[in-house]
């Protein structure tokens, strides 16, 4: 097995992760697991997952068919600097590369959805779907906690918040 | 409110401080690592500007990273203020720090802005309902970069989300003892947590000392999280406290702890790595009341203060590591100068 982080050595570190129940397991060689931070001298404060997501990304795309340079028209990068270097080079790019992205978040995280704080800035579906998410789970907390009478108010509430998005959803389609 | 007090704290033989960190970016600009010198000074002066003045976290002072000694940088790392790839001193690099450090952030390391609340103690609430206000605060006056279904961009895909990683510093070493580490850890990772050593190399950290931290952070909220981690860390202390009152039976183990202090009390020259091990285990004296005299929170101010920068800075010159050891002995007998065995309860 060859290190996925630097494609040269040998991998002797294997690591292994559950999150979400979605399995991610990486190959490193001794020099790239203490630099990635496993076992490094601050390697509390230091895990860099650069070179590591650099090979996951080009892992993803490895079969990608040849697609004329995209680049980012804000950072002025292509879709191979973000798999080179492991980084993304600006907000832009998580809009341009979404699609191309999206595995290698997937694999990271176990999940390619928000969930939790959202700026006011942010839109309003994204406001409203945050605020619905919360109350969800707020609902199935009590319910859990069989706190019954608050329950019921949570289950009114979301209802209520479900019913405004269809009809928001209507006056988006009329206008 | 009623403001959480460390004095009081009843997790004070386990938790040393809790941590909560943002990774916020700005629309429009190349993240940190696209960035030329120029870009970065003019995102750290955008940022600057809005945090002069009075701020919910208080009045805030700016140190720009290259106007600081190598040594100054070290120290800012071993107060777990800046992280060590921030002390490489480039242009608009900045850190940004309250009066107390409770609050800090830093601009321009691998986002635009990674703020943090840093409070000694079991107190993850607290320290994040304050996180969300300076962001809050933060949110009002400068355009972060959002995306409905990523949430906060970061530079680093690890960070999406949320962007918020909530530590707590933990003492264990009676579960290092046990050998019970390695495999915490491994189940841990099932859980989206982290669990690793600070202080030194390898699975056995020099005194025991481990961060527990949250791993996801997209798709998972940050009440979620923060409850998660509240849930796990007391699980950790109730078989940290299992292990070590098995252990603390031992006549050996009472030995060991009270030479350490004795130790403590007495040395003239004191390596860092000697000084770690025997505070661990002058810290379990405390806790099982062995040792009176002395808080545990004054134990954790004190190994702040004797890390190798941060005493080099006390005297404004870098020392020899031998110079660095007579003074870390004398500070160390001073700060433990009221630090004694306290009387065995009588035998029934």
């Amino acid at each position: 097995m060859i290190c996925q982080s630097c494609g040269k050595k040998n991998a002797i570190t294997h690591i292994k992760q559950i999150v979400n129940g979605e399995i991610q397991e990486y190959y490193l060689c001794a020099d790239c697991a203490a630099k990635l931070g496993y076992g490094g001298l601050f390697s509390s404060f230091s895990l860099n997952f650069g070179d590591l997501i650099g090979s996951v990304l080009g892992e993803g795309n490895r079969r990608a068919p040849a697609v004329a340079e995209t680049r980012c028209p804000c950072c002025g990068c292509t879709f191979a600097d973000l798999v080179r270097s492991g980084r993304v080079g600006c907000a832009q790019c998580y809009e341009v590369f979404r699609e191309r992205l999206l595995p290698s978040i997937q694999r990271i995280h176990g999940n390619t959805h928000h969930v939790g704080h959202v700026p006011a800035s942010a839109s309003r579906k994204a406001q409203h779907s945050a605020r619905l998410e919360e109350a969800r789970k707020k609902l199935a907390q009590a319910i859990e906690e069989e706190n019954f009478e608050e329950a019921v108010t949570l289950r009114d509430e979301i209802r209520a918040m479900e019913e405004n998005e269809q009809e928001d959803g209507h006056d988006e389609i009329q206008s | 409110m009623m403001r959480y007090n460390p004095e009081e704290d009843a997790f004070s033989d386990i938790i040393l401080s809790t941590r909560i960190r943002l990774a916020r970016n700005l629309r429009g600009i190349p993240f940190p690592a696209v960035m030329n010198d120029a870009m970065r000074c003019a995102a750290a002066k955008q940022i600057c500007a809005v945090l002069e003045g009075q701020t919910p976290a208080g009045v805030l002072h700016a140190v720009e990273i290259s106007s600081l000694s190598r040594i100054q940088a070290v120290a800012l790392v071993e107060q777990h203020l800046i992280s060590p790839e921030f002390t490489d001193p480039l242009p608009g690099r900045v850190l940004i720090r309250s009066e107390d450090d409770s609050f800090s952030a830093m601009l321009n390391e691998e986002d635009h802005l990674r703020l943090q609340v840093l409070l000694p103690g079991f107190c993850l609430q607290e320290a994040y309902d304050r996180a969300e206000e300076m962001d809050q605060f933060l949110e009002n006056r400068l355009p972060f970069a959002f995306d409905d279904e990523f949430g906060y961009l970061t530079q680093c895909p690890t960070n999406l989300g949320t962007g918020m990683r909530a530590s707590l510093m933990m003492h264990l070493p009676a579960m290092q003892e046990n050998g019970m580490m390695q495999r915490i850890a491994a189940n841990l990772s099932k859980l989206g947590l982290t669990l690793r050593g600070i202080y030194g190399e390898g699975s056995e950290p020099k005194g025991a000392i481990y961060q527990l931290s949250n791993q996801v952070t997209l798709g998972l909220s940050e009440h979620s999280a923060i409850d998660n981690l509240n849930n796990i860390a007391r699980q950790l202390i109730a078989q940290e406290r299992a292990a070590r009152a098995s252990l603390m039976k031992s006549e050996k183990v009472q030995d060991v702890v009270l030479r350490s202090l004795g130790l403590l009390k007495n040395a003239r020259l004191l390596s860092n790595d000697e000084f770690m091990v025997l505070l661990s285990q002058v810290r379990v004296g405390v806790a099982e009341q062995w040792i009176a005299g002395v808080s545990q929170q004054e134990l954790n101010r004190l190994m702040q203060q004797v890390q190798p920068a941060s005493i080099s800075i006390g005297e404004g010159k870098a020392l020899e590591p031998a110079q660095r050891d007579r003074l870390r002995a004398a500070k160390v007998r001073a700060a433990l100068h009221k630090a004694e065995e306290c009387e065995p309860a009588a035998e029934e």
